[in-house]
């Protein structure tokens, strides 16, 4: 019934004025898109679908009886996820510049509705909305791009118009003033491990905006004299010490605080080479390691998957952190760098803290691993972050 | 503006984009590494640990294994119980802990909910007892005595009762066939420990928690082979104990049966005439020592096959029923088992008490004469006393037989023949200085003949009893030596100028220790079955048979046989002559000499009678009766504690063990129909495949009416006096000093 030609032969065909063609045109976005980085979010996104299937199928207290629930979540976020992306470039990293002040604003009223009682605790986190139907919010994945975009469009706009080499020390602490703010509303939930992808995602923002060394350098001594105070001053809950004290000594406490990790470095070392295969891990299987769909999800990989299949993860993250730091490096405008080097801090940091501490060699905290765990907010907000970053790629000036 | 370049960027940011490009890459690398260290490197140490957490092992018990006598009675079997149990992951499972399905069972028990619920708490240092100690995935066993009405009620009702089982369980029971009970040689069980498990953790047979362990006797020495394989099926389990499959499954292997020599009839006799012939010993006076009642406070007896070595019966007094260990002892039972007042019914004394032997050594210094030259038909002077170092010794009928052979010394048990030569040998080897390298024959004789080492019987913890020789004298000496020469004190009261005495010269072998020594007395120690080992070596030729009660061990279903043949650990020092005249002179003892008149009517014609009697002296106790004896097939060997003299208080019930084996009326009439064993049981009783044991019934023994117990029959005449030596009471001590002075 359709014609003969149909989809058979993409953009060689008859009818040269199609979408193929069109698509494939020389200038045409699609074509200017960065391919290794799309697909390996892909990557990462499917085989997080196959890991976190895996670790959900018999968690029938999870699931509803459904196997496939957490599979069809995934999917369905990462669909999701891909349209946001697919908007984003559609609208464009400059167009959303404009908008920057309303998505920020929106952003942090989000966040102190958490504070209110919309809001609800998980894992200890007062950090959720619970929207209903299934499902739930956790506004401080939006404003890892909200702080992004908005320090970035402060640190830049003088630079790009060409005033300045360099960002001045009021443009600097007015842009820092930016990211405080959120930060210490999600502090209050508290959800300490954003709170220190956001102090990373500054640092990467203040490198990349050119800020006078000083600022760089004061950022990085806040932070450890922050750290040192918060713990001094008995400002983290006992459950987040212990999250501490069982990393230094995960034998401390087995059957406590210490149980998640030793259970989750058990899953991965047992995975030796090649895994023992999808759905047939033992630990797995058994449920022994807590969050496993979430926070955990690099233990199923590990124990399932083997060495190869973790490495695979490493790799794609890889791929996704050097396209990331090419379209960085490569664009000429300082915004487009500024909002690259964040997304490039947020990525790299998250997914080090995430798979670090099922590895043992960073403490617990409950942060997604981008792409891959399980989580609507979070997948949405990374794929956002590959529309951002697939924009500033599409869009950059062609230099002559 | 002119400051900045073309690319938009400054070589500021430029440098600083390749700083993050740099951190970004190193974390990664950091994670790879860290990855390969936790995979390939340590990735077998987690693999092993992946493998045990998800895993739980549920035990199917082997049925213990029967002990069987020669003809395949059961000793030991097992009896099926009701038993009911509660399974803990299912009752977790409900939304109660299943304290409602807990409490419909307490009702058909008949018991308190709170009783039974207390019954299935996992132990913790909290719990007091009783609670569960083992597996949490095991059934845990409520009670083990339900009636049928009771299981028939929980397995009717399943869905009142999910999780609770009522199935028949095998519990061990000692069926004491014919008011046998054979308790010492059997043994008990008890749970296996902490410790144990751990032990054997590694072992082939590693222990469950579950498991019973044999403690003493056969159940300890054939615990591997009666014990079987539990059988295991290993679940793989969630992290709540979920079963989410089965991993592997290892069927139960039960237990094997051990066949015993032990005959149960005779065992029963056995048994039956060491209770009467200490409860007789009890009525006699002891006119020697305290004046009173003879105590007869514990005795054993043996019965062995001359030419194997096996056990046809083994019974040690006072003794106790070893069906008080099933089911875990009471605390009540347990002190009267072991208290300070119990006189210790566990201990097998046939095997763990020792003596000195008195007159039945005197084997041992015949031989010893012989091998030292001294002419087994000579003539040796037995004179009613002998004084050596200005002390007598004295014979023990206080009566000279003149000038006599080793054969007619044994016979008349002349203390004074053995004490001439002894001394004789003593003086030859360099008296109170000794030469170099002494003959020693006495010793050494005594260490040929096995004494001094155990037996190597199947029963754990045998003893060793002592030869006091100078090796041992030197080690002693220098044990106690302080404290001899703390109390001592020269012209003190008795015990002092002995211990003077020893704190000088104790390490010597003094000529009154050697003489002592000859008789038997002294510092030795022999136990009954040494002397049984002996006996049966002087009747089969002179192979010294290890010592066996078990006989073969069969599998389950009868199949796998595995026999125990008979070891020998050594031969008599006897050539054939010597065996030929030894033989002929203890078959004197029993028709002309020291038994002579406890076998009146005895057919020694158709099944010759040896004998040995001895009655030794402990000091500060009542004399030690026993009795040696052997015909053709058998050796028995009866001693009694406090008990008299040898043939006085064993003799005769000795007698009427071989009468009920033989099947002989005490006129010497034999009727074979009644005769329990007239020859050596040597077929092994047949199992079946499904493990039926093909066993004849049996009848309590049934001791025959004497015709005319006090007649004496003509010819037969008492000899004079009531014990076989004489030396001042007090002069022997058990495991004291010796007393000689010279």
């Amino acid at each position: 019934m359709a014609g003969t030609n149909g989809f058979s032969v993409s953009g060689y065909g008859p009818r040269r004025g199609g979408i193929w063609s069109q698509l494939w045109a020389r200038d045409s976005v699609t074509r200017r898109l960065d391919w290794p980085l799309l697909c390996s979010a892909v990557a990462l996104s499917g085989i997080g679908a196959l890991l976190v299937w895996s670790a959900t199928r018999g968690r029938t207290e999870l699931n509803q009886g459904d196997p496939y629930y957490f599979l069809f979540r995934h999917l369905l976020n990462t669909g999701i996820g891909i349209a946001l992306m697919i908007g984003t470039i559609w609208l464009g990293h400059r167009t959303l510049r404009g908008a920057v002040p309303v998505l920020y604003g929106i952003s942090v009223l989000l966040i102190l509705l958490v504070l209110t009682p919309l809001g609800a605790t998980i894992n200890g986190a007062h950090a959720w909305i619970v929207i209903g139907g299934g499902f739930s919010l956790q506004p401080s994945e939006f404003v890892k791009i909200t702080i992004i975009l908005g320090m970035a469009m402060l640190l830049a706009s003088r630079v790009d118009a060409g005033d300045l080499a360099h960002p001045d020390h009021r443009t600097v602490a007015k842009s820092l003033g930016i990211a405080v703010l959120p930060m210490v509303i999600v502090m209050l939930m508290p959800d300490l491990g954003s709170v220190m992808v956001m102090v990373v995602i500054m640092l990467g923002v203040l490198l990349a905006s050119g800020a006078p060394n000083r600022w760089v350098l004061g950022l990085i001594g806040s932070g450890v004299v922050g750290a040192v105070l918060v713990t001094a001053l008995g400002l983290l809950d006992e459950y987040q010490i212990n999250r501490f004290a069982a990393f230094a000594n995960p034998e401390l406490d087995p059957a406590g605080v210490g149980y998640n990790t030793n259970q989750a470095r058990i899953a991965i070392g047992s995975g030796g080479l090649l895994g023992t295969g999808l759905f047939k891990g033992s630990q797995t299987t058994g449920q022994f390691v807590p969050e496993q769909q979430t926070d955990f999800v690099f233990t199923v990989a590990g124990e399932e998957l083997g060495f190869v299949g973790a490495a695979l993860i490493l790799v794609l993250l890889g791929v996704v952190l050097w396209r990331a730091c090419r379209i960085a490096r490569e664009t000429t405008e300082l915004y487009g760098t500024i909002v690259a080097a964040g997304i490039i801090a947020w990525f790299a940091f998250q997914s080090f803290e995430n798979i670090g501490m099922t590895l043992g060699i960073m403490p617990v905290a409950g942060l997604p691993l981008p792409f891959v765990s399980y989580g609507g907010s979070s997948m949405f907000a990374v794929w956002v972050a590959i529309g951002l970053l697939q924009s500033i790629r599409v869009q950059r000036p062609m230099s002559a | 503006m002119s400051n900045i370049p073309e690319t938009g960027r400054t070589p500021r940011v430029q440098i600083r984009l390749v700083v993050i490009q740099v951190l970004v890459f190193s974390l990664l690398l950091t994670l790879g590494g860290r990855l390969w260290y936790l995979q390939i490197r340590n990735g077998d140490e987690y693999t092993d640990e992946a493998k045990n957490n998800g895993v739980q092992r549920v035990v199917q018990p082997a049925v213990r294994g029967s002990i069987l006598d020669a003809r395949g009675v059961a000793l030991a079997d097992n009896e099926t119980r009701l038993v009911v149990s509660a399974s803990r992951t299912e009752l977790m499972k409900m939304k109660d802990d299943g304290k409602a399905v807990l409490a419909r069972l307490a009702d058909v028990l008949g018991m308190k909910p709170k009783e039974v619920q207390a019954k299935v708490r996992l132990c913790d240092s909290e719990t007091p007892k009783p609670c569960w100690n083992g597996s949490p995935y095991q059934p845990i066993p409520v009670t083990d005595d339900a009636t049928t009405q009771q299981a028939l009620q929980i397995r009717e009702r399943v869905e009142d009762f999910p999780g609770i089982t009522a199935e028949p369980t095998a519990v061990r029971r000692y069926t004491a066939p014919g008011k046998s009970n054979t308790a010492q040689v059997l043994g008990y069980l008890s749970p296996v420990t902490d410790e144990e498990i751990e032990k054997a953790k590694d072992s082939d047979s590693p222990f469950l928690r579950s498991d019973q362990v044999g403690r003493s006797g056969l159940e300890r020495t054939y615990d591997k082979a009666l014990r079987g394989k539990a059988g295991v099926t290993r679940y793989e389990v969630d992290n709540l104990g979920r079963v989410i499959g089965e991993a592997e499954r290892d069927e139960a292997v039960p237990g094997a049966n051990v066949v015993t020599s032990i005959d149960a009839r005779v065992q029963a006799v056995a048994e039956y005439e060491l209770d009467a012939a200490m409860k007789n010993a009890r009525k006699e006076i002891d006119k020697n020592v305290t004046g009173r009642n003879y105590k007869a406070d514990a005795g054993a007896v043996v019965v062995m096959e001359n030419k194997t070595g096996r056990i046809i019966s083994m019974a040690s007094l006072p003794t106790y029923d070893p069906n008080a260990w099933v089911g875990g002892i009471s605390a009540k039972d347990y002190a009267r088992l072991t208290g300070k007042n119990s006189n210790n019914p566990l201990l097998n004394r046939a095997i763990q008490g020792q003596a000195a032997p008195g007159s039945i050594f005197k084997v041992i210094s015949s031989t010893a004469a012989v091998n030292a030259g001294y002419d087994f038909d000579g003539n040796y002077p037995c004179p009613s006393s002998l004084s050596f170092g200005g002390r007598e010794f004295k014979n023990f009928e206080s009566r000279g037989y003149g000038s006599i052979s080793l054969g007619r010394a044994l016979e008349v048990s002349c203390d004074t023949v053995y004490y001439g030569l002894a001394h004789r040998e003593w003086l030859k080897d360099g008296g109170i200085t000794p030469k170099k390298n002494p003959n020693d024959w006495f010793y050494k004789t005594a260490h040929q003949f096995g004494l001094g080492k155990e037996t190597g019987i199947d029963l754990p913890n045998e003893v060793t009893g002592r030869v006091p020789d100078r090796q041992w004298k030197q080690s002693y000496w220098e044990q106690l030596k302080d404290s001899w020469c703390r109390q001592g004190k020269k012209g003190g009261s008795y015990i002092q100028q002995v211990a003077y005495e020893n704190c000088i010269e104790g390490n010597r072998m003094r000529a009154g220790d050697s003489v002592n020594y000859s008789i038997g007395q002294g510092d030795t120690l022999v136990t009954p079955i040494q002397m049984a080992s002996i006996y049966s070596a002087i009747a089969n030729g002179g192979t010294l048979y290890n010592p066996t009660v078990g006989k073969a061990v069969i599998s389950a279903d009868g199949k796998r046989i595995e026999e125990i043949k008979p070891k020998a650990h050594g031969r008599l020092p006897m050539d054939q002559t010597t065996s030929r005249k030894m033989n002929a002179a203890l078959a004197g003892v029993a028709t002309r000499g020291s038994a002579a008149w406890r076998f009146g009517g005895w057919p020694h014609d158709k099944i010759p009678m040896h004998a040995k009697t001895g009655t030794a002296e402990v000091y500060g106790k009542q004399t030690t009766s026993w009795f040696a004896s052997y015909t053709r097939d058998y050796t028995i060997v009866m001693t009694i504690s406090q008990g008299g003299t040898g043939s006085g208080a064993s003799g005769p019930h000795v007698r009427k063990i071989y009468e009920a084996m033989y099947g002989l009326d005490e006129k010497g009439g034999q009727d074979l129909k009644r005769a329990l064993l007239p020859a050596p049981q040597q077929a092994l009783p047949k199992i079946g495949s499904d493990g039926t044991i093909d066993s004849p019934k049996i009848k309590p023994y049934q001791p025959r009416k004497p015709l005319d117990e006090l007649q004496q029959p003509a010819g037969w005449t008492r000899p004079g006096g009531d014990r076989e030596s004489t030396r001042p009471p007090g002069d022997q001590q058990l495991a004291g000093p010796p007393a000689g002075r010279d």
